[in-house]
């Protein structure tokens, strides 16, 4: 299925003025890696502090898409909505890791699984 | 006020606009003094002063001192009104006290007013029941404030039997069928309230939804006949009302349309139907003698004098509907039958028991139906006459009974009381007595006599209601003879007598018959069953004087039979001057009034559909008795009759001695003659002492079936509706459990779902834009 994607979208990158023999393929391909590297990263690690860097890494995936995406037409709505992301994601880091400490001194562990009472 | 009447005035100019100038029957409305409106206020203002003395627990006998004087007040208001308004020309007096119900609806020609006001219509008909009511009322009142003498609710009685005066105002004094109503269902739940007096007795209970429920099903046909007259004739108002329909043309409605049809049999009958429930006639009967549950003066004064009067006052207010609308008298040749076989089934019944106020109650269903009999018979004067005697010698009766069974503790057995005559106090009661059961027997030259006789003497004038006059002659023989077989077993005779059931029940709150202080026993010093501390306990001033008032009042009763001869009495001039009196359009009125003891006769009657005349004109020359003319031979015949019972019960039952008669030969309370001559009758005394399974037949045919029928409703309600419902609550319960699973609180698993669920979509976007080629 990739691969159709990308045989229509490869000459469409060389018109639009990428690098030659980078088309918006490669940013896709290394945006859906980096993306599907953070949600396995996020569903196997318990570790508090790495799912959330996790979710950082699937927002840098997603941010590098929309700049793609942007560049490819020629549109730069892609890159100011990855700056606000970006001035967002730092606010809400902040947050988390807060919520992450304080987290670790009601248990005394940054297990994930230490935090199920939420159950049926 | 006086607008009331001009508004009423026009109505009737503009209603009987179309007719002609014939016989007016009914005179035209006037308005009358305010304070006629203080007849039903005085007692409300009773019965709410002694709610309050109820439930601010007061235990002396001011409830009953409140109770006496402004039923006393209302009496005078009364007797002043009456007065004034017999010295006027008779015309009926409108008082009105305020707009009540007054609606409008529907424009143009076709607009409708529904107007039901709180006013007061006094002809000769509403001040005869006011005059006996308000009087026995006061008097049964003063016999009940010693009576009802240390019981817990002293109060909570004296303010329903207030209230039952004022709903019994309402419903005589009402000017429109709507205030009739609301006094009807008044007197309902009044009597409701006092028979389930005693409340923690479960016979009580049982005898007060009796009667509350057998009545609704005679008020069901009241209020289907009020209904059916407003849609009918578009007014319930009686002075327009009357205007429409008795006023010497034929029946029109308000806009001045003809009416007939099966309305003009209907109305009658769905009415007649009401008063069979309220004055306890076949086949609705059967809740009176139940209601003896209550205390005595509750039975004296509800349940015998007035309230069971009620259907007997309907029908005579409303007799222009039976006799004009009617023109085929349909519904009053079914009241005659069921009056006649009422009175006879009634009479038999009582012959057979032993509880002297069950005899007397049989004895009241008994008269009743002489009384609607009479009104089947057209005298309306004769119904209305034995209406005022058998008020004063019944309630007498009852009183005497209560008398009785308060001063031997609840026992009421004839054959464990003997000789009350020959015991120290029970004078008075014992001549009351006697004179209300010569009364009832008939007697010549009684007030019971004379009204008995008025009504066996149509039945034999009437063409075609001969049958009916032998039955009801028969009838009076067996009243003689069950009256005084009460007389001479307990009130002379060998002195005798068993304490009831409440002698060793005293404080206890289900017993109004409290005995004093001085005559407390302690109900460790005696047996269950035996008394041999047992005192009687004759009565105090009060039951006295008033046994001996009503007594001389059944005496006086009698006298009035000689004022106005002209229209057969006292009685019949009031109703002359009432809606009662209501003779029948087509008729010859003044032809008639040479002839009839009554001012109603049958006249030919102009047929709906062919004008053709029914030949009933030849009303004194059709009838007779063997021959002879009624109005002259039923004196004597009604008096021998009456001797001949009054001889039998003698016979049977009476002591040897002067007592008995010289005829009697009982020694003893127990036994008598008759019980050596009852076998030979085989089981019928039997079957009369179960009042002929009556109830039995009832239960079989009614509740039985319905008991079932309800059971099986509720096996449905209990498998299918809520089986429904449960399984709407179920269903839930049961796939929440199964999912709840999932909801395991760790973070991996819903985000693994989410994790999944995404893919899955991704999957599906991707399938389609594969499958429709890519260029979506």
């Amino acid at each position: 299925v990739i691969g159709v994607l990308a045989a229509e979208l490869v000459p469409a990158a060389a018109t639009a003025g990428l690098a030659p023999g980078i088309g918006l393929y490669h940013y896709l391909l290394v945006s859906a890696v980096m993306f599907g590297l953070g949600v396995v990263g996020f569903l196997s690690r318990r570790n508090l502090i790495i799912m959330f860097l996790c979710t950082e890494l699937m927002f840098q995936a997603v941010g590098l898409a929309l700049i793609a995406f942007g560049k490819f037409h020629g549109n730069h709505s892609g890159e100011v909505f990855v700056i606000f992301v970006l001035t967002i994601a730092a606010a809400e880091a902040a947050l988390a890791l807060a919520l992450v400490v304080l987290l670790f001194k009601r248990r005394e562990t940054l297990d994930a699984q230490a935090w199920s009472l939420l159950k049926g | 006020m006086g607008v009331m009447a001009q508004s009423v005035l026009l109505t009737l100019a503009g209603a009987a606009g179309g007719g002609d100038a014939g016989v007016h029957p009914i005179a035209d409305a006037v308005a009358g003094p305010w304070w006629i409106s203080l007849i039903p206020a005085l007692p409300m203002v009773a019965a709410v002063v002694c709610l309050f003395m109820n439930f601010g627990r007061v235990r002396s006998k001011a409830p009953a001192w409140v109770v006496v004087s402004l039923l006393a007040a209302a009496f005078g208001i009364t007797l002043l009104g009456f007065q004034q308004w017999n010295s006027g020309d008779g015309s009926p007096v409108v008082v009105k006290a305020w707009d009540w119900i007054h609606a409008s609806w529907g424009g143009g020609g076709d607009g409708k007013t529904f107007v039901a006001n709180v006013s007061f219509y006094m002809d000769g008909l509403s001040w005869l029941w006011m005059l006996f009511v308000t009087g026995l009322a006061t008097m049964i009142g003063l016999y009940a404030s010693e009576y009802m003498a240390g019981d817990k609710g002293y109060a909570r009685f004296f303010a329903a039997f207030a209230l039952f005066v004022v709903s019994m105002a309402c419903l005589v004094m009402g000017d429109n069928l709507v205030l009739l109503y609301l006094g009807w269902e008044g007197v309902g739940l009044c009597s409701y309230l006092l028979i389930g007096y005693f409340y923690q007795k479960p016979a009580a209970v049982a005898a007060a939804k009796k009667a509350f429920i057998v009545n609704r099903i005679g008020d069901l046909g009241l209020a289907l006949g009020i209904f059916l007259i407003y849609t009918t004739f578009g007014t319930v108002e009686y002075a327009t009302l009357f205007a429409l329909v008795g006023d010497g043309h034929a029946p029109v409605d308000v806009a001045g349309n003809a009416v007939t049809g099966w309305v003009t049999w209907a109305i009658p009958c769905l009415l007649m139907l009401g008063a069979f429930g309220k004055s306890a006639q076949l086949p609705l009967y059967v809740w009176l003698p139940d209601a003896m549950e209550g205390p005595t003066p509750v039975s004296a004064l509800i349940h015998a004098a007035t309230m069971v009067t009620a259907g007997v006052y309907l029908i005579a207010r409303m007799f222009p509907m039976f006799a004009g609308l009617d023109g085929g008298h349909f519904a009053l040749s079914i009241v005659a039958w069921v009056g006649t076989l009422t009175a006879l089934l009634a009479a038999t019944i009582g012959m057979a028991q032993f509880d002297i106020k069950r005899i007397m109650a049989y004895s009241t269903v008994s008269q009743l139906g002489y009384m609607f009999a009479g009104l089947g018979f057209l005298t309306t004067t004769g119904a209305a006459f034995h209406v005022f005697t058998h008020a004063f010698f019944k309630a007498t009766l009852f009183l005497a009974c209560g008398a009785v069974m308060h001063g031997f503790a609840g026992q009421l057995d004839l054959r464990k009381l003997s000789g009350l005559w020959s015991q120290p106090g029970w004078k008075i009661v014992t001549l009351a007595m006697f004179i209300g059961c010569i009364n009832l027997a008939g007697v010549p030259f009684t007030a019971g006599y004379f009204s008995k006789d008025m009504i066996l003497a149509e039945a034999f004038v009437t063409p075609g209601k001969a049958a009916m006059g032998w039955i009801l002659l028969a009838t009076a023989g067996l009243t003689a003879y069950y009256t005084f077989r009460v007389f001479f077993r307990v009130f002379v005779g060998p002195v005798h007598f068993e304490a009831g059931d409440e002698a060793h029940s005293h404080g206890d709150d289900d017993h109004g018959h409290g005995h004093g202080e001085e005559h407390h026993h302690d109900p460790g010093q005696h047996g269950d069953h035996h008394h041999p501390h047992f005192h009687p306990h004759p009565p105090g001033w009060a039951i006295n004087l008033v046994l001996a008032t009503l007594a001389i009042g059944s005496v006086v009763a009698a006298g009035t039979y000689f004022i106005d001869k002209d229209h057969h009495g006292w009685v019949g001039g009031l109703l002359h001057r009432s809606t009662a009196s209501y003779t029948s359009p087509y008729g010859h009125h003044d032809a008639a009034h040479a002839m009839a003891v009554a001012d109603v006769v049958i006249v030919p009657v102009a047929d709906a559909h062919g004008g053709e005349a029914v030949a009933e004109a030849a009303h004194a020359g059709a009838g007779g008795f063997l021959g002879m003319d009624p109005h002259k031979v039923m004196y004597y015949v009604s008096a021998v009759v009456g001797l001949i019972g009054i001889l039998t019960a003698a016979f049977l039952h009476g002591p040897r001695g002067l007592g008995g008669l010289l005829i009697g030969n009982r020694t003893e309370a127990a036994t008598s003659r008759a019980d050596g001559l009852l076998p030979m009758l085989g089981p019928i005394p039997k079957w009369a002492q179960h009042k002929w399974y009556v109830d039995e037949l009832y239960h079989a045919i009614i509740v039985a079936p319905l008991w079932v029928l309800s059971n099986i409703f509720h096996l449905i309600d209990r498998v299918l509706v809520d089986g429904l419902v449960n399984v709407a609550g179920w269903a839930p319960t049961a796939l929440a459990k199964r999912m709840r699973v999932t909801q395991d609180g760790r973070m991996h698993t819903y985000a693994t779902g989410m994790g999944v669920g995404l893919a899955a979509v991704l999957i599906v976007v991707l399938v389609v834009v594969w499958s429709t080629g890519g260029n979506g």
